[in-house]
This record gives structure tokens, C-alpha cells and sequence, in this order.
């Protein structure tokens, strides 16, 4: 509805690594645009670093991302935050800073050179804070917030930035079961109404096969499976990515696989 | 390309109309709160500014000094206030609102309250070869003030190479800045023991940092810098708020961090530089104006204005303490600021420890 123009956004053999220790190898994806994908795998899977590397906060080893055709480092950085936003894993307020203003800041990548605002900033971020369900908290210090309202602060701040794309990692993190909801319905709202596209890290594995329209399982630095989460969350993926012994049940709910897991002590 | 969808026509009793309400009056009040700390701080300033030029043996009134600033005192008057005091008082201006100001830059940029330049060495490279060319190469005056103004630069540009890895991150340029300032100081010590007694205490008497006997020259050659680097850094200081937050947040809003943190750290090295070649490295100002600042306008904000205001009013009162505290004996103002900066500096660790942190 809002948006402006349907976006790729690919990896291209993208090798990623830290101090010469490789995380991503040779990994081929292509982001769904206008839905939203998640991401999982386990610990040190690199799924966190393949999506820093989509976000561009990575520089490849080897390999690239594209957006529409052209390497994401060849985009000015305002430019590809206008088009890509990112929430990175537990993001940093600086003491004191209120909502409203740390939502603002969301609008740097459509200010020119020298910060002016322009004249519909504060529509947007009303609207934002409206959507996210932050406006009472407008006038408040991001420090003195609750969790699971910080994290929907943050969410605001990204939202902010009117980028058809929006990369998440881990935004569930930390959060309690009923907060983790209502950020995933969150997201999903800004999908559905705006047909942002989402891609997001998520740990919870139920959670992911529910909200996710494409999902991808990233384990030793590659790929293990992708694609609608009934076709990809099977127990052998499971079993294999995670090492983790378990049957799929069908949600009662979304009708989306559910993950249940065995253990030791249990028998299925 | 502009991203913003086109904005809806605002309907009365809109929610959305009444939260931007909310989001434009919360801006107006830190503004308004940010620019009456900006006054009450000059106002201090001014006041200090003032008795400095007033008071002292000469025994001026302030008609006195009033008719010797628009040149219509006496002879002696204006040799006391044209010659001795203004000098002095614009030397504390210039000194105390370029170190405020760098100090505000690096510790915003850096996120760390102990990231000072004076913690740095940044200062402890200026004075490492101001001494160094007094006491090995003989000189004096103005090219000493070179010699401080190229140390600092060299310890910055060791900083930052040595802190370099695939991008900068603040810690590790603090940590490297405090393994630089200790070597710095080592060599310091080194020079002074093993020079003349007389020389070693005429370095010793640069190292406290004054501005007793700065002239009209090097005070337009520094006030002139200070000028231009403060004009820089307003044209910077947008990117401030961005880089307060995570290198990732602000990468992700479109700054580009690297580069964004080399000019803040350019412009930070440039001004301290300058007051420490024009009056020494005058102790603790650097760490601490900024704090001050920040907590007078709140809100998280880096205050840069205020920050440098804070630094000329610190300079200005400490040196009329310095002047007319203690009884018959005027001391350097860097022993004064050294005596408020020193204990915020332990209070500054003591309570980074307590919450576990590195400040």
C-alpha cells in the first residue's frame, strides 16, 4: 500500500567472517519481497552474521548482497537506509534520551546534510509511536522502560525510517512469551498494512514457523533448508540442524508445524 | 527518492494529530531547557569574565575598566586591563571552550565518560614535546606552542592507527589511549629528571597550564583556530545523536560511523591542540566540562554548546580562585582545576566499578 517499488534483496555466494574466522560461506538467498522470513538455526549457526551482512554492517570476505540488481555497498549510506532498516541484537540508548526523540532519530536517512527536519517527521513518528503502541510513553526515558516496551520503542525507531525492507535481529530476545507475541503481531501488522518486508532472527523455533511465510534454516555458516515452513520444518531438518529429537505436530492455532521436543527422560 | 508515503489530511480529534503534538512540544521544551543552560552558563562566564578584569591590586573600579576597554582610561588603567587582564580573560575563553568542546566530542563519539583527551594523552603528547623542546632543542615562546600543538596531533594519529582493526570501535581506542598517555607521561618524567633544575622547573611551570602571561598574538593566532574548528564542529554536530547510540544503530540509520568518528576525533584533537599549545595542559577541564553540560540540558543530549561554555566558565572561575583565593600568592589555574577535576575522576571510576562496567 505504502510502498514504493518491490525490492530484491539477494546474497550472492556471501562468504562472511570475524578476524579471519569464517561464519558465512558461499550462501545463495533470496529475501521474499513483501513477506516476512525468518531466519533460525543453532547457536553460532551464523544466522546473526548472515543477516548482518544483508543489513550491510559487514563487509564480505567474498561473494555480495545486491539490492535490485547492485552491490549494497555501492548505495550511499542514507540511501540504503532508506530503503533497508535494521534493528541490530540489544540495541544501546544513551541515558536520559526520551521515546520520542530516540523515534526521531529513525528519521536521519531522509534529512539532508545538515539535519534539517522536514516538514512531515513528527506526522511519521506519531504515527509510528500510534502503531506501535508507544504514544503514552512518548514523553518518557527509553532507560525506565520496561523490556518488552523498549524493545517496541526500538521497533517504532525502525519503523520510523519508512524502509520497505526491515531487518530484525533476534527483536524477540529477552522477552517474555506474551510480549514476544505481541511484537511478532507487530511486525506482522507492518506487513500486512504496508507490505514491509521482514526478515528477522528469531530463536524460538514455533514461533518462527508461525509468523514466517519463508523460512530458512542457516546451520555451520550455510543454508540447510528454506522454504514455506511446512515443507522446511520437518523432524529430520531438525534433527539434523539443531541435533535435537523431536515430533511436528500441527499447530491448533495457525495450522503451522509445531515443534515438539523429545529429550532424554521421554518417550514419544 | 522520497520513501515517506503521502501524509493523511489530519481529521479533528485524530490520536495521531494529538501524539505529534506530543512529539513537537517534547522537542521545544529540550530546546528551550538547552538554550537557557546555554544562557545561565554565559551568564556565569560573563560574571567571572568581568571580575577578573575588575579585580586586583591596581585597584580598578568598574567605571575604570569600562572607560579602559573603549580606550578613554587612564594610562595605567589600560596598560592593567588591556595589557595584563583582558588578555588573560579572553585566554581562559578560548582555552576553556576548546577544551570543553573536545572533550564533549570524544567522549560522546566515544561513548565513555573516561574518554577525555587529557585521560587519552592526547594533552600528555603536547606537553610530552613542549617540554621535549625546551629542555633538548632550547626554544621558546610561539614554537613551543607548536611543538604542543604537533605532540597532540602525533599521539592521536598513534592512537588511532594502533586502535585501527576493520573499522574503530571506542573501547579499544580508550584502551590504547591510556597505554599512550602512560607512556607518554613516562617520557615526561624522564626529560625533567634528567634536565638542569632551572629548566626543569620552567617546563614544570608549562605543565600546570596557565594563562598569566599569554599576548595578544598568540591569543588571536588560537582564538582565530578556536573560531574555525567551533564553526566546523556546529556544521557536524547532526551527527552527534546517531552516534551516541551502537555503531550498528547509527550505520543503520545511514551515518557513515568510521568517517563520522575520524572528523569528531579531528576536530576534538584540533581544539585541544590549540588550548593546550596557547596555555598549557590546564588539568581535568577536558573530562569534565562535558558532564556537567550534559547533565544541565539532560535528556541524553551531547550539549556541545553548552559543553564549551562549561569549559570557559570553569577556566574563568578557576583562575579567579586561583588569583585571589589564596592569600598573597597567585598559583597556576591548572592547580585549581586540577583540585575539582581529580576527585571526579575517582568518583567517575569508583562508581563505573560499582555498576560493573567500564564507565
Amino acid at each position: 500500500m505504502n510502498r514504493s517499488a518491490p525490492h530484491t534483496l539477494r546474497a550472492e555466494s556471501l562468504t562472511l567472517a570475524y578476524d579471519g574466522r569464517t561464519v558465512v560461506e558461499g550462501l545463495d538467498l533470496e529475501v521474499p519481497d513483501g513477506r516476512i522470513t525468518a531466519i533460525v538455526g543453532p547457536n553460532a549457526s551464523g544466522k546473526s552474521t548472515l543477516l548482518r551482512g544483508l543489513a550491510r554492517l559487514m563487509r564480505p570476505v567474498a561473494g555480495r548482497v545486491t539490492l535490485d540488481g547492485r552491490d549494497i555497498r555501492s548505495f550511499a549510506p542514507k540511501e540504503f537506509a532508506r530503503r533497508v532498516a535494521v534493528l541490530p541484537q540489544q540495541p544501546v540508548a544513551p541515558d536520559g534520551v526520551l521515546v520520542s526523540e530516540l523515534v526521531s532519530r529513525g528519521r536521519h536517512p531522509h534529512r539532508g546534510w545538515f539535519g534539517g527536519r522536514s516538514s512531515d517527521d513528527d506526522r511519521i513518528v506519531a504515527e509510528v509511536l500510534e502503531a506501535t503502541g508507544t504514544s503514552d510513553l512518548a514523553d518518557r526515558a527509553v532507560a525506565e522502560l520496561s523490556g518488552g516496551q523498549r524493545q517496541r520503542v526500538w521497533i517504532a525507531m525502525v519503523l520510523a525510517q519508512r524502509a520497505d525492507i526491515v531487518l530484525l535481529d533476534e527483536p524477540t530476545s529477552f522477552l517474555d512469551v506474551s510480549h514476544q507475541l505481541e511484537l511478532l503481531d507487530l511486525l506482522t501488522q507492518s506487513n500486512r498494512e504496508h507490505g514491509t518486508t521482514v526478515v528477522m532472527v528469531l530463536h524460538e523455533l514455533n514461533l518462527a514457523a508461525r509468523y514466517a511465510d519463508h523460512l530458512v534454516v542457516v546451520d555451520a555458516g550455510r543454508i540447510a533448508a528454506a522454504g514455506d515452513p511446512s515443507a522446511v520444518l520437518t523432524a529430520q531438518t531438525v534433527g539434523s540442524a539443531f541435533g535435537l529429537e523431536c515430533v511436528v505436530a500441527e499447530d491448533p492455532v495457525s495450522r503451522s508445524p509445531m515443534i515438539v521436543p523429545i529429550g532424554r527422560y521421554h518417550q514419544a | 527518492m522520497t520513501a515517506a508515503p503521502p501524509v493523511a489530511p489530519t481529521a479533528p480529534g485524530d490520536p495521531v494529530a494529538a501524539v505529534e503534538g506530543r512529539v513537537a512540544g517534547a522537542r521545544s521544551r529540550r530546546r528551550r531547557r538547552a538554550a537557557s543552560v546555554v544562557v545561565a552558563l554565559s551568564a556565569v562566564a560573563l560574571t567571572a569574565a568581568v571580575a577578573s578584569l575588575v579585580l586586583g591590586a591596581a585597584g580598578l573600579t568598574i567605571g575604570d575598566v569600562l572607560a579602559a576597554l573603549v580606550g578613554q582610561g587612564s594610562p595605567k588603567a589600560e596598560f592593567v586591563v588591556l595589557r595584563l587582564r583582558l588578555p588573560r580573560a579572553l585566554a581562559a575563553v578560548v582555552a576553556g571552550s576548546a577544551l570543553g568542546l573536545g572533550g564533549a566530542l570524544f567522549q560522546t563519539t566515544l561513548r565513555n565518560p573516561l574518554a577525555s583527551p587529557d585521560i587519552l594523552g592526547i594533552t600528555g603528547g603536547a606537553s610530552l614535546a613542549a617540554v621535549g623542546s625546551m629542555l633538548l632543542l632550547g626554544l621558546e615562546g610561539p614554537a613551543v606552542a607548536l611543538a604542543a600543538f604537533a605532540g597532540a596531533l602525533i599521539v592521536a594519529a598513534l592512537m588511532w592507527g594502533l586502535a585501527w582493526r576493520d573499522g574503530l570501535t571506542g573501547i579499544r581506542f580508550v584502551l590504547v589511549g591510556i597505554g599512550l598517555a602512560s607512556i607518554v607521561s613516562g617520557l615526561l618524567g624522564w626529560l625533567l629528571t634528567r634536565a638542569a633544575v632551572r629548566e626543569a622547573s620552567e617546563a614544570l611551570v608549562w605543565m600546570v597550564g596557565g594563562i598569566g602571561s599569554i599576548g595578544w598574538p598568540e591569543l588571536a593566532t588560537a582564538g582565530g583556530a578556536v573560531v574555525v574548528l567551533l564553526a566546523a564542529t556546529a556544521v557536524f554536530s547532526p551527527r552527534m545523536p546517531l552516534l551516541s547510540l551502537s555503531d550498528d544503530s547509527a550505520r543503520s540509520l545511514g551515518l557513515d560511523v568510521t568517517r563520522a568518528r575520524l572528523t569528531a576525533i579531528v576536530l576534538g584533537v584540533g581544539l585541544v591542540a590549540v588550548a593546550t599549545a596557547l596555555a598549557g595542559p590546564i588539568a581535568f577541564v577536558a573530562l569534565v566540562s562535558a558532564p556537567i553540560a550534559r547533565a544541565l540540558v539532560g535528556h541524553g543530549q551531547a550539549a556541545l554548546a553548552a559543553s564549551a561554555i562549561t569549559g570557559a566558565a570553569m577556566v574563568l572561575v578557576a583562575d579567579l580562585v586561583a588569583q585571589h583565593a589564596f592569600a598573597g600568592v597567585a598559583v597556576p589555574v591548572g592547580i585549581v582545576t586540577g583540585l575539582i577535576g581529580a576527585p571526579y575522576l575517582l568518583w567517575l571510576i569508583a562508581r563505573g566499578n560499582r555498576k560493573g562496567s567500564d564507565g
